[in-house]
C-alpha cells in the first residue's frame, strides 16, 4: 500500500472536481462525496501507518535484539551504528529541463505517516461536523468542494519528496485558506481578513521560494529533500550557504505558521466558518510551516548550528511568539480569537522546539496540539451554534453554559486541560518533551520561556472557560446541546486529546513516537534524547495548577477582588498597558500604514506618522509601562530592539517608495516606454558583450 | 532572382511608408486603410517566399476580418474622423527615440547574425519550398505534430470570444 | 534573395509598431500598432521557414494570425469598456494607478 500512497491526496482532488460539477444535484448537496472521499483517504492513511510500523519493526528485528532494546530505551540516537530506516519513495517524472529531472510522487516515512493520519482524521471530523454547522448555508456545496481541495493540497504537501512539490502544495494550501476564510464574502470584513491572510503568508512565501532556490544550488542542483538534508548535514559547500538557506526557509515558516512578527493574519482568519478555523489551526495551513521545519531539518540543523546551544533565530522567533501570543490571548473577548492567539503561542512552542533540537518534542506537540486545538475550535463552534445564536463574544453572550451544554462543556474542559498541560493529558507530555530537551541541550533560557508560556496558557484558558461556561448566562438565545454531527467529533477528539500523549509518555518508558516517527540515518541529525526529568515535569505541572488557581481566583466573582478588577478603567498606567495589548502591539498599524502606506504616500507623511504613532506610542507605553505594576508588568515584551529595527526598515521603505513614486505615473504607455527602452539596452549589452 | 528582389524592394518601401502612415495619420479611418496596405504587402511577401496558404489566410483573416473589426471599433467609440492633432500623446519624442534605438540594435544584430544567409528558391529546392507552402503539407503538420497546440488555440479562441462578449456586454 | 532583407524589413515594421504603441493616445490606434508588431513577427517566421525549409515556421505563423484575431476581439472589447467608463477612448486619462 505504501507504493500507492499517491491515492491519499488524489482521492480528495477527484472529490473536489466531482462536488464542483455534480454536488448540487446530489441529495445531500455534495457533502456525501466529500465525506466518502476523506473517509477513504483516512482508511488508506491508517493502512499506510500500520504498514510503516511493520516496516520499522522488520528493519529493527533484522538488526538483532540489542538494537530493539536500545530503541526501547530511546538510546538509538546515541549508539553509533543506528539503523537506517529508509523512507519509501515513489516518483514519476514531472518535467525535465536539460539534464535536471523534476519528479512528482510520494515519500512515506514516519513524519509523513503521522501527518497523513492527523490531517485525514481531523479533516474527516470537520467534514462531519460541517454537515450540521454549515447546514442551509448559501454556498454549502462550494464549501465542501473547497474543503476537499484544502485537504488534498495539505496531503500533497505532506507526501512531497522534493521541495518543488512541497512548494506547490504550500501555495495551494494558501489559496484554499483564502477561499475558505473569505467564505462569507458578502461582508467586507471577511474579504479583508481573507486578503490579509493571503498577502501576509505570501510575504513569507517569498522567503520560502528563495530558500528553495538556495537549497537547490547548495545541494548541487537538486530538489530532492532527502539529498538536500544529507548534504546539509555534511556541510557541503560551506556553512554560510546553509545558513542563508535556513534563514530564508525560516521566513517561510514565520509567514505560514503565524510566528512573530507575521502572526497578525491568524486572528483575523477567524472570519471564516468555525470548522475551517479548526482545520486551519489544527491540521492544515499553519502546521505546514512547522512541518517544513521538521522535513528540512538537516538544513536548519546545519544552518543555525542547533547542536551548539545558545541562541539561534529559530528558537528566538519561537520563544518570542510563545510569550506575545499568550499575552494577547488575555485581552480578547472573542472566544475564537483567544483560541487563535493560543494557536500562535503553541506554534511558537513547536518552532522553538525545532530551534533547540527537540525534533521529537516539536513534532509530537504538533500531533497532540492538532487534536486538542481542533477540539477547542469545534467546541467554540458548538457554543455558537446552539448556545449563543452565532456569537463568539464571551463577555456579552456566554456564561453559565455548563448546565445547558454538558457534552460541549466536558469536552471543552478536556481540551483546555490538554492545552494547559495537565497530567496525564496530551499537552503535558509533548510540552514536557520540548522543555526537557531545552533543559538538557544547553537552552536553559528557552526552558524558562516555555515555563512562563505554560503559566500564561493555563491562565488564559481558565479565563476563557470561566467566561463561557460558568457564572450567569448573559446571552439572549435559548441554549441547548448541539446535534449529533457536532457532538460526535467533539467526543472523538476528546478521546484523542486524552490518549494521544501516551504515544510518547517517556515517564512510563513508552516512546512509540520516537521509535516510529523519528527518522534514522544520514538524512537526519543525531538529536538529543532527553531523559525524563521528574523535577521539571513536576515544576511545569505545578506552574499550570498555580496558574489555574490564580486565574480561577481572579475571575471568580469575589468581592474582595473588585478593587483589582476595575484596574484597567481607573489606573492610567494599567490602561496604557491594556490598550497596548488590545492594539496587538500596534503591529497591524505598523504594517498597514507604515509599510503599505509608506510605499504609497509621500515620505513626510510616513515619517510624521511613524514619529507620532509608533515611536511616541512605544516611548509613552514604555515610559508608563515601567511604572506599571501588578498583573500587567509581566506581559511586556522588550519592544525596544525589535521596534527600532522595524521602524528603520519602514522608514527606509518609505524613502525608497517616495523616490519610486515618480516612476509610477499610472499610465500604461509610460510603463511600456520604459519596458521597450530597457529591452533595447539589454539587447545592446548582448551585442556588445558577445 | 533579380525580378524577385525588385518586387521585394517595391513592396518593402510601400509597406514601410504605409506603416508610418498607420502611426502618424491623424485620421483613424485612414490609419486603418494604411494598415490594409501593410497587411496586403506582407501577404505578397509571403507569396514571394512560397508560403501560399499562409498568404491567403493572411488576406482572409487580417484584411477580411480584423480590419472590419477595427472599423467597427472606430465607429463604436465614436472617435473623431476629422483631422485631429490630439491623436498622439506627449511622449512622442521619447517613443521615437526608443523605437529608433531598438531598430538600430535589432538590425545590427540581425545583419551580424544572418548577413550572408541566402534563401534559395530556384531549381528543385524551389519546388520543395512551394510544396511546403501548400495547404496539404501544412495540414499534415498541424494535425500530427502540432495537434495539441492547435486544440489549445481553438480553446483560446473560444475563451476570447466569451471574454469579449462579457466585457462588451451592457449590464 | 538574402534572409537578412526580410528580417530587417520585419524589424523596421516592428519598431514602427513600437512607436505607435508608445505614442498613440487612441486605444484603437494602439491596437493597430500591435497588429503591425505581430505582422512583423509573421514575416520573420515565414522567412525562416523558407530559409530552413521547414513547415513549422508557417504553422506558427498561422497560430500567430489566430491569436492576433483573438487579441483584437478582446482588445476592442476593452477599448469599448474604457470608452463606456470615461466617455473617451484616450488612454491618457487612464491614470487611476498613479502613485
Amino acid at each position: 500500500m505504501m507504493n500507492f500512497a499517491w491515492l491519499i491526496p488524489a482521492i480528495p482532488v477527484v472529490s473536489f472536481a466531482l462536488i464542483l460539477f455534480f454536488g448540487k444535484k446530489m441529495p445531500r448537496q455534495g457533502s456525501e462525496i466529500g465525506i466518502a472521499a476523506i473517509a477513504s483517504s483516512f482508511v488508506l492513511s491508517c493502512i499506510v501507518t500500520v504498514q510503516w510500523i511493520q516496516r520499522v519493526d522488520e528493519t529493527v528485528s533484522e538488526h538483532g535484539l540489542g538494537i530493539v532494546r536500545a530503541i526501547g530505551k530511546g538510546l538509538l540516537a546515541n549508539s553509533e551504528e543506528g539503523v537506517a530506516i529508509t523512507p519509501v519513495i515513489n516518483t514519476v517524472e514531472w518535467f525535465r529541463i536539460g539534464t535536471l529531472e523534476v519528479a512528482v510522487g510520494t515519500q512515506i516515512d514516519g513524519l509523513a505517516v503521522m501527518m497523513l493520519f492527523v490531517v485525514t482524521l481531523i479533516s474527516l471530523l470537520v467534514h462531519i461536523y460541517s454537515t450540521s454547522y454549515m447546514h442551509g448555508d448559501v454556498r454549502y456545496t462550494y464549501f465542501y468542494a473547497a474543503l476537499s481541495l484544502f485537504t488534498a493540497s495539505m496531503l500533497t504537501l505532506v507526501v512531497a519528496p522534493n521541495t518543488l512539490q512541497l512548494l506547490v502544495g504550500w501555495e495551494l494550501v494558501g489559496l484554499c485558506s483564502f477561499m475558505l476564510i473569505g467564505h462569507w464574502w458578502e461582508e467586507k470584513a471577511n474579504t479583508n481578513a481573507a486578503l490579509k491572510a493571503f498577502l501576509t503568508t505570501r510575504t513569507g512565501d517569498i522567503g520560502l521560494m528563495i530558500g528553495v532556490i538556495v537549497t537547490f544550488f547548495a545541494a548541487g542542483q537538486t530538489f530532492d529533500i532527502v539529498q538536500i538534508n544529507v548534504l546539509a548535514l555534511e556541510g557541503h559547500g560551506g556553512h554560510t550557504i546553509w545558513m542563508v538557506g535556513a534563514s530564508c526557509l525560516l521566513v517561510g515558516i514565520i509567514g505560514k505558521s503565524g510566528q512573530f512578527p507575521l502572526h497578525t493574519w491568524l486572528p483575523d482568519a477567524m472570519a471564516g466558518p468555525t470548522p475551517v478555523s479548526a482545520l486551519i489551526h489544527a491540521a492544515t495551513m499553519v502546521v505546514a510551516g512547522v512541518y517544513l521545519g521538521a522535513r528540512m531539518y538537516g538544513v536548519f540543523w546545519q544552518g543555525f548550528s542547533i547542536a551548539d546551544g545558545g541562541v539561534n533565530p529559530m528558537a528566538l522567533v519561537g520563544g518570542i511568539t510563545i510569550l506575545i501570543g499568550a499575552a494577547l490571548a488575555f485581552v480578547q473577548d472573542d472566544i475564537k480569537k483567544v483560541l487563535a492567539y493560543s494557536t500562535i503561542s503553541q506554534l511558537g512552542y513547536m518552532v522553538m522546539g525545532l530551534g533547540i533540537g527537540a525534533w521529537v518534542g516539536a513534532v509530537f506537540h504538533l500531533f497532540t496540539h492538532a487534536f486538542f486545538k481542533a477540539l477547542l475550535f469545534l467546541g467554540a463552534g458548538s457554543i455558537a451554534y446552539s448556545g449563543t445564536h452565532h456569537s463568539f463574544d464571551m463577555k456579552k453572550d456566554m456564561g453559565g453554559l455548563r448546565k445547558h451544554m454538558p457534552v460541549t462543556f466536558w469536552t471543552f474542559i478536556i481540551g483546555s486541560f490538554a492545552l494547559a498541560g495537565i497530567f496525564p493529558l496530551a499537552g503535558f507530555w509533548s510540552k514536557d518533551e520540548i522543555l526537557a530537551t531545552a533543559g538538557q541541550g544547553g537552552y536553559e533560557i528557552f526552558m524558562v520561556v516555555g515555563l512562563v508560556g505554560a503559566f500564561l496558557t493555563a491562565g488564559y484558558m481558565t479565563r476563557c472557560v470561566w467566561l463561557s461556561f460558568f457564572g450567569e448566562y448573559r446571552g439572549h438565545a435559548h441554549p441547548h446541546e448541539s446535534p449529533k454531527p457536532i457532538i460526535v467529533p467533539l467526543i472523538v477528539l476528546a478521546v484523542f486529546s486524552v490518549l494521544a500523549g501516551l504515544a510518547n509518555a517517556s515517564a512510563f518508558g513508552i516512546e512509540k513516537f520516537k521509535e516510529y516517527i523519528e527518522p534514522h540515518g544520514e538524512a537526519f541529525p543525531e538529536v538529543l534524547t532527553p531523559q525524563f526529568d521528574v523535577g521539571l515535569a513536576a515544576l511545569s505541572f505545578a506552574i499550570v495548577v498555580i496558574a489555574i488557581g490564580v486565574g480561577g481566583f481572579f475571575w471568580v466573582d469575589r468581592r474582595e477582588l473588585r478593587a483589582l478588577k476595575g484596574l484597567t478603567d481607573r489606573s492610567g498606567t494599567a490602561k496604557a498597558g491594556h490598550s497596548f495589548l488590545m492594539n496587538k502591539y500596534y503591529l497591524d498599524h505598523l504594517y498597514e500604514r507604515g509599510i503599505v502606506g509608506g510605499i504609497k504616500g509621500p515620505i513626510a507623511r510616513a515619517a510624521y506618522w511613524l514619529n507620532q504613532n509608533v515611536i511616541d506610542g512605544v516611548v509613552n507605553a514604555a515610559g508608563r509601562g515601567s511604572a506599571a505594576l501588578g498583573r500587567l508588568t509581566y506581559r511586556f515584551v522588550d519592544q525596544d530592539v525589535v521596534d527600532k529595527a522595524v521602524n528603520s526598515i519602514a522608514q527606509e521603505t518609505g524613502n525608497v517608495g517616495g523616490l519610486l513614486r515618480y516612476v509610477q505615473s499610472g499610465r500604461v504607455q509610460r510603463y511600456a516606454l520604459m519596458l521597450f527602452g530597457a529591452v533595447g539596452v539589454l539587447a545592446l549589452s548582448l551585442v556588445i558583450f558577445s | 532572382m533579380i525580378a524577385q528582389n525588385v518586387v521585394f524592394w517595391i513592396l518593402a518601401v510601400a509597406m514601410v511608408l504605409a506603416a508610418i502612415g498607420v502611426v502618424r495619420s491623424n485620421n483613424l479611418v485612414h490609419a486603418a486603410l494604411y494598415l490594409v496596405v501593410v497587411l496586403a504587402g506582407s501577404a505578397a511577401q509571403f507569396i514571394l517566399l512560397a508560403a501560399e496558404f499562409v498568404a491567403w489566410v493572411q488576406v482572409l483573416i487580417y484584411i477580411g476580418a480584423v480590419i472590419i473589426l477595427f472599423l467597427f471599433g472606430i465607429m463604436l467609440t465614436r472617435a473623431p474622423m476629422r483631422e485631429d492633432l490630439a491623436l498622439d500623446n506627449d511622449q512622442r519624442l521619447a517613443a521615437a527615440v526608443v523605437s529608433l534605438f531598438l531598430l538600430g540594435v535589432l538590425s545590427t544584430l540581425l545583419i551580424q547574425a544572418f548577413g550572408d544567409s541566402k534563401i534559395d528558391i530556384t531549381g528543385p529546392q524551389g519546388s520543395e519550398l512551394v510544396n511546403n507552402g501548400r495547404a496539404g503539407t501544412l495540414a499534415e503538420s498541424i494535425f500530427s505534430t502540432y495537434v495539441l497546440p492547435f486544440e489549445l488555440v481553438s480553446i483560446l479562441l473560444l475563451a476570447s470570444l466569451i471574454g469579449a462578449v462579457v466585457l462588451a456586454r451592457r449590464d | 534573395m538574402i534572409l537578412a532583407q526580410f528580417l530587417v524589413l520585419a524589424a523596421v515594421l516592428f519598431c514602427i509598431g513600437v512607436y505607435g504603441v508608445l505614442a498613440r493616445r487612441n486605444g484603437v490606434l494602439v491596437l493597430m500598432s500591435v497588429e503591425l508588431m505581430l505582422n512583423a513577427v509573421n514575416i520573420n517566421l515565414i522567412a525562416f521557414s523558407a530559409y530552413l525549409r521547414e513547415t513549422s515556421g508557417q504553422v506558427f505563423a498561422l497560430f500567430v494570425i489566430t491569436i492576433a484575431a483573438a487579441e483584437v476581439g478582446v482588445g476592442l472589447a476593452i477599448v469599448l469598456l474604457i470608452y463606456r467608463n470615461i466617455s473617451s477612448p484616450d488612454l491618457d486619462q487612464l491614470d487611476q494607478m498613479s502613485g
